[in-house]
C-alpha cells in the first residue's frame, strides 16, 4: 500500500494540531505517509457551490499528483477535503464530466479515468492498520476517560459516495477509542451538524446546534468530545464560550481530535500532539478521568474489604459452630 | 399449400405508422399465398368471420395474421381457424404492433419490416404440420401453501367446492399475520373474532388435511399431476395425543424462549401454544431454549402431560402428497427497520414496529391489551407514528408502496385514543393512501373525531432525551422543522417478500420480481395465474395486500382451481420435444440439461436412447439446442422451421 497524504489547507492553519497529531500517530504506528508534491486546495465549499467541474478539477489535480508519485490511495484527515476528493472521483465515472475536467486541467480525459482511491485517516487506521494492531501498540491506555465520539455530518454521508461505516450511526471511531482504553458514552448526535461555516455569517445557528451537541455530551456523562473534523473542532472548542448550553453555561468540555488521543495512548509526547493549542483546557478531561479511576479503585477496594469481612465472619461462625459441637 | 394472410390495422395502433394495405399487397407475392387482405380489427367478430369465410371460399389450409403480440390473441385466432375446419397449429402470427408500429415512427421502414415479418411467418407456416393434443387424467386435489387469511380462504372455497385440500403451514398454527392483529380497518372489528371461525372451519372441514409446522420440500410433476414432498418438522409433541390443555406451559421452567407470535415483545415458555385461538391448538417445543435439549435434563413437561404426548426424540418426517393444482399463499414479512440507524436501528426499546404495537393493543398479547412501554412499563401519553419505514424509499431498495400502512396507522392511532383517552398521537406521513371502500372516510375520522395530529413530512432522526424520545422531522406544509417529545414511537414498517419466497418460487418453477414477490401471468387480466400451468397465487405473496384483497384473491385462486378440475381430463400442449431415435446417439446431454426432468432413458434394441415424457415437457427447447445430433426437435419450432424464417429474412 502506497499511501499519499493530503493535509488540506486547514491543516496548515486552524487545525495545525490535527495535522501534527496525525503525522505523529502514523509514525508511531509505522504508517508511511507520502506527501503529494505541489498539492493545492481542494476548492472547499466555494468551488463546488459555484461549479462542479471546477471543484472536480481542483480535486483531480491533487489525485493525479498522488498517482504520479506512485500512490494508490490518498488519505486525508479533513472530512471536507475527503468529501470533495471522493465526490470528484465519483463524478469522474461520467464521460462528459471527465472531459470537462480534462479541459480545465489541460489533460487528456482518459488520464483521469483511473484515479487513486480516497479515504479518511480514520478509515486508513481502522481498516488498513486494524484495531488489533493498534491495541497491541497502546502504551498508555486512556483509562477512565469517558468520551463522546462526534463524527460530523459529512464524514459518512452521502452514503453512496463516502462508502464508509454506517451513514447514520457510525462506530469506527467508537471502536478505535475503545481499543485505546477509553469508555465511549452513548451519543445520539454522532452525525448531527455543528453549524459548520455558519459560524461566520449566522453565529446564532452555530450557537444553537453546537450547544445542543455539547449539552448532549455532558448529559451523557462524557469527559470530552472527540472529533475528526477541523471545522467541528473549531465550533465546539473555540466557540464554547459563545454557544447556548442547554441548562446553563459551563465551559469545561475539552474537544480533542481523535488523533491526539490516539497519539497519547501510543505514548507520543504531548508536545508533538499540539494539545496546548486546544482552547478548553484538555487537563480538565484527564483530571476527571483520573478521578473516575480513583473512585472506581476505591469502590473496588471497599467491595473487596466487605467481601473479606463477610468471609472472615462466615469462617468465625463456622469455627464457633464446630467448637460448640466439640 | 394454400395460405391466407390477414394484415390488421388495429385502428390506428398499427395503421398509424404502417402502410397496412401495402403490406397485404406485397404478401400476395409470397410463395403459396393465395389470398391476402387488410382488416381493421382482426380479433373482432367481423374480423374473425372474414378469416373463416376466406378459409372456406379459397380453400385455405394455413393462415397468417399480422397484428399484435401472440401472448394475448394467438389462442383467439387458433380457435378461429379451428372453427373453419383447420388444425389449430396451421396458423402463424406476425407481431407488427409491439415489434413494429409501437416502436418506430418511420412509415416506410416500418412497412418494410412488417412485410418481412409476414414473409417469415409464411415461410414457417409452409413447414407447419397439424399437431394434436393428448389428454390425461387429473388428480382432483389441491395443495395450498400458507395458512394466512388468503390461504385459509382458498382452502375453504376449494374444500366447499368438493375437492380435497392439503394445507401446508410453516408455523405451528394457521392464521398468519391477521391472527396477530388486534383490530382491522376500516370497521375496527376484532381481528381474531372474524378470523377465528374461519380457522376453526379449516380444522373441522372433512376435505382439508392440515400440515402445520411443515414446509414444502420438493415439487415434481405438472399440472393435473404434481407430486409434493412435505417436510413435517419435529414438534417434539405427539399431536395425536396433545389436547392443548396448556398444563405443560404452566409448569415449564424455561421461560425465556423468543416469543415470535408476540413479535418478540417479551419472552415465552420453551413449550408453547402461541395463542388461545391457535389452530391446531397443540403445543410445540423450541429446542433452542428447552432445558431438556440445551442441558440434557429437565423433563418437566413429560412428567406433567396428562396424555403423555411429549416426544423428545421426535424427528422430521417427509410425506408425499399427490395433487392436481397448487395455490401459493405464503404472504409477506415485515421490513427490518434496524436498517434505519437514524431511527435507532434497534437500540431504543421504545421505538417499536407497528406489529409489535398491535400485540400491545391486543387483549391476548403480552400486556393483556394494556399499552405499556417496553422499557419501563409506563403508559405512554404521547405516541408518534412514523409512516413509510421501508416503503417508498429507494435508499433501502424498497421503492414500492406497501399499500396498507396508511390505514393500519390510522387504526392504531384511533385505538391509542380508545386505550388511553388522555393521550396524544402524531402521524408523520408522506401521502395518505386510502383508496379502498370507506378508507378515506376512516382516516378523516382519525383526524377529526380522534384528534390525531397528521404531520406531512419525514422524520430525520429519533434521539433519546431523558426518558422520552425526541422525534425530529419536517412539516412540509408549514415549511418548518418540528420536534415532538414522544413516550413511544411506532414505526409503520412496510411489507417485503416472505423469507424463502424465491427458493419456493424455484421449486414451483414460477417467476418472482426483484423483491421476491411472485409474478402473476398478466398484471391485469391474469392476476392469480402464474406462467406455470396449475400454479396459482393468492394474497401478499404476489405483492403487498390488505385483508379484503387477500381474501378476494384466495377465492379467485380457488375458483381457478375448481374451474380447472371441472374438466374430467386435461389436454397437453403438443408443442413439445420429440426424439428421432435413428439420430439419437444416447449421449444423455438432453437429460442433464432439461430443467423439468422431462427426458428419460429408454432401451431400444440394446441401445440407450433418450425419450421425452410428453406430459412433463414444457416445450422450452433447451434440449434441442443442446443435442449435438439435432436428434431432439421441438414440435412447431423445428430447426427447419426456424431456418426457413432466417432464410426468409436474409433473402428478402
Amino acid at each position: 500500500m502506497n499511501l499519499a497524504y493530503y493535509p488540506g489547507c486547514s491543516g496548515l492553519g486552524t487545525s495545525r494540531e490535527y495535522e501534527r497529531s496525525t503525522r505523529a500517530a502514523c509514525t508511531a504506528l509505522g504508517v508511511k505517509l507520502t506527501d503529494i508534491p505541489d498539492w493545492s486546495c481542494c476548492g472547499s465549499t466555494p468551488a463546488h457551490a459555484l461549479e462542479h467541474a471546477l471543484s472536480g478539477a481542483l480535486s483531480a489535480r491533487n489525485l493525479v499528483g498522488a498517482a504520479k508519485v506512485g500512490c494508490d490511495t490518498v488519505a486525508t484527515p479533513c472530512p471536507s477535503c475527503l468529501s470533495n476528493l471522493k465526490t470528484a472521483r465519483h463524478r469522474m465515472a461520467d464521460d462528459g464530466f471527465r472531459a470537462k475536467v480534462g479541459r480545465l486541467l489541460d489533460q487528456p480525459a482518459e488520464k483521469l479515468a483511473d484515479l487513486p482511491d480516497v479515504q479518511s485517516v480514520l478509515e486508513t487506521l481502522v481498516t488498513r492498520v486494524g484495531l488489533d494492531a493498534i491495541r497491541a501498540k497502546v502504551r498508555q491506555p486512556l483509562a477512565g476517560l469517558r468520551v463522546a465520539p462526534y463524527y460530523g455530518c459529512i464524514m459518512t454521508r452521502p452514503a453512496d459516495v463516502m462508502r464508509f461505516d454506517d451513514p447514520e450511526n457510525p462506530t469506527s471511531m467508537d471502536d478505535l477509542l475503545t481499543a485505546l482504553g477509553a469508555e465511549v458514552v452513548p451519543f445520539p448526535y454522532k452525525v448531527e451538524c455543528c453549524g459548520a461555516s455558519y459560524g461566520v455569517t449566522r453565529r446564532d445557528i452555530v450557537a444553537r446546534l453546537s450547544g445542543r451537541l455539547l449539552g448532549a455530551a455532558r448529559d451523557a456523562g462524557a469527559h470530552a468530545v472527540v472529533v475528526a473534523c477541523p471545522l467541528c473542532q473549531m465550533n465546539l472548542d473555540l466557540r464554547q464560550t459563545q454557544v447556548e448550553w442547554p441548562g446553563g453555561r459551563a465551559v469545561d468540555m475539552p474537544v480533542f481530535y481523535f488523533t491526539q488521543l490516539l497519539g497519547r495512548a501510543l505514548g507520543v509526547p504531548d508536545a508533538e500532539l499540539g494539545l496546548e493549542q486546544l482552547c478548553v483546557d484538555p487537563a480538565i478531561a484527564f483530571r476527571r478521568a483520573a478521578q473516575a479511576v480513583a473512585a472506581r479503585q476505591a469502590e473496588e477496594a471497599a467491595l473487596a474489604a466487605k467481601a473479606a469481612a463477610k468471609a472472615a465472619q462466615a469462617k468465625q461462625a463456622a469455627s464457633a459452630n464446630e467448637g460448640g459441637r466439640a | 399449400m394454400r395460405i391466407g394472410v390477414f394484415v390488421c390495422h388495429c385502428g390506428s395502433n398499427i395503421g398509424g405508422t404502417v402502410d397496412v394495405p401495402g403490406v397485404a399487397q406485397v404478401a400476395r407475392a409470397y410463395p403459396d399465398v393465395v389470398f391476402s387482405s387488410d382488416t381493421m380489427y382482426a380479433c373482432s367478430e367481423p374480423g374473425q368471420a372474414a378469416i373463416v369465410d376466406a378459409i372456406r371460399e379459397h380453400a385455405l389450409d394455413g393462415v397468417v395474421v399480422a397484428s399484435c403480440t401472440p401472448r394475448m390473441h394467438e389462442p383467439t385466432f387458433r380457435r378461429t381457424v379451428e372453427r373453419a375446419g383447420l388444425n389449430r397449429y396451421m396458423f402463424e402470427m406476425a407481431n407488427i404492433r409491439e415489434h413494429v408500429s409501437w416502436i418506430g415512427k418511420d412509415r416506410e421502414a416500418n412497412s418494410n419490416k412488417a412485410a418481412e415479418l409476414v414473409r417469415m411467418a409464411v415461410e414457417k407456416l409452409r413447414l407447419n404440420a397439424p399437431l394434436y393434443p393428448k389428454s390425461f387424467d387429473v388428480t382432483k386435489r389441491v395443495l395450498v401453501i400458507g395458512g394466512g387469511v388468503a390461504g385459509i380462504q382458498a382452502a375453504l372455497d376449494c374444500a366447499d367446492g368438493g375437492i380435497e385440500v392439503v394445507l401446508v403451514e410453516r408455523e405451528s398454527t394457521i392464521g398468519g399475520k391477521m391472527a396477530k392483529l388486534d383490530k382491522t380497518f376500516p370497521t375496527v372489528d376484532c381481528s381474531s373474532c372474524i378470523l377465528g371461525p374461519k380457522m376453526v372451519d379449516v380444522s373441522q372441514h372433512p376435505n382439508i388435511r392440515l400440515y402445520a409446522h411443515a414446509e414444502v420440500e420438493k415439487i415434481g410433476g405438472y399440472v393435473g399431476n404434481f407430486k409434493v414432498d412435505v417436510r413435517r418438522k419435529a414438534t417434539y409433541v405427539d399431536w395425536e395425543l396433545c389436547t392443548g390443555c396448556g398444563l405443560c406451559m404452566e409448569k415449564c421452567p424455561s421461560k425465556k424462549s423468543p416469543d415470535a407470535f408476540n413479535e418478540h415483545v417479551g419472552v415465552t415458555t420453551s413449550i408453547n401454544i402461541p395463542f388461545p385461538q391457535a389452530i391446531p391448538k397443540k403445543a410445540i417445543i423450541d429446542p433452542t431454549s428447552c432445558r431438556q435439549f440445551v442441558k440434557g435434563k429437565c423433563g418437566v413437561c413429560a412428567k406433567v402431560c396428562p396424555t403423555g404426548a411429549i416426544r423428545y426424540d421426535m424427528e422430521d418426517q417427509v410425506v408425499t402428497e399427490e395433487v392436481g393444482a397448487i395455490i401459493t399463499a405464503t404472504g409477506y414479512d415485515l421490513f427490518d427497520y434496524t436498517r434505519y440507524a437514524e431511527y435507532g436501528g434497534g437500540r431504543y426499546p421504545d421505538v417499536i414496529t407497528s406489529l409489535q404495537y398491535e400485540r400491545l393493543l391486543s387483549a391476548s398479547g403480552p400486556t393483556g391489551g394494556h399499552v405499556k412501554r417496553p422499557s419501563d412499563g409506563k403508559e405512554p401519553k404521547t405516541v408518534v407514528f412514523i409512516q413509510c419505514v421501508g416503503s417508498r424509499d429507494r435508499s433501502v431498495d424498497r421503492p414500492y408502496c406497501s399499500g396498507f400502512c396508511c390505514m393500519y396507522t390510522a387504526k392504531q392511532a384511533v385505538l391509542t385514543k380508545d386505550h388511553i383517552p388522555d393521550s396524544r398521537s402524531y402521524v408523520f406521513y408522506m401521502d395518505i393512501r386510502a383508496n379502498g371502500k370507506m378508507y378515506e372516510e376512516f382516516t378523516r375520522r382519525a383526524m377529526e373525531e380522534y384528534g390525531v395530529q397528521y404531520v406531512r413530512g419525514r422524520v430525520s432522526m429519533i434521539v433519546p432525551q431523558g426518558d422520552k424520545y425526541l422525534v425530529r422531522g419536517v412539516d412540509t406544509l408549514l415549511g418548518e422543522q418540528v420536534e415532538v417529545p414522544a413516550d413511544l414511537v411506532v414505526l409503520a414498517v412496510g411489507a417485503e417478500s416472505s423469507h424463502g419466497a424465491p427458493q419456493l418460487a424455484e421449486k414451483l418453477r414460477i417467476s418472482y420480481d426483484n423483491y421476491g414477490f411472485f409474478m402473476e401471468s398478466h398484471c391485469k387480466l391474469r392476476p392469480v395465474e402464474t406462467n406455470t400451468a396449475g400454479v396459482y397465487l393468492a394474497g401478499a405473496c404476489q405483492g403487498p395486500k390488505d385483508i379484503p384483497s387477500s381474501v378476494g384473491q384466495g377465492s379467485a385462486a380457488a375458483a381457478k382451481v375448481l374451474g380447472l378440475f371441472s374438466r374430467g381430463r386435461l389436454e397437453s400442449d403438443p408443442q413439445i420435444s420429440q426424439v428421432d431415435v435413428r439420430r439419437c446417439v444416447g449421449c444423455g446431454k438432453c437429460i442433464t440439461t432439461c430443467p423439468y426432468g422431462a427426458i428419460e432413458w429408454m432401451e431400444l434394441r440394446g441401445e440407450m436412447k433418450a425419450r421425452v415424457i410428453e406430459t412433463v415437457c414444457q416445450g422450452c427447447g433447451i434440449c434441442t439446442v443442446t443435442c449435438p445430433q439435432g436428434a431432439i426437435q421441438l414440435q412447431h419450432f423445428t430447426d427447419n422451421q426456424i431456418l426457413a424464417e432466417v432464410n426468409a429474412l436474409c433473402l428478402s
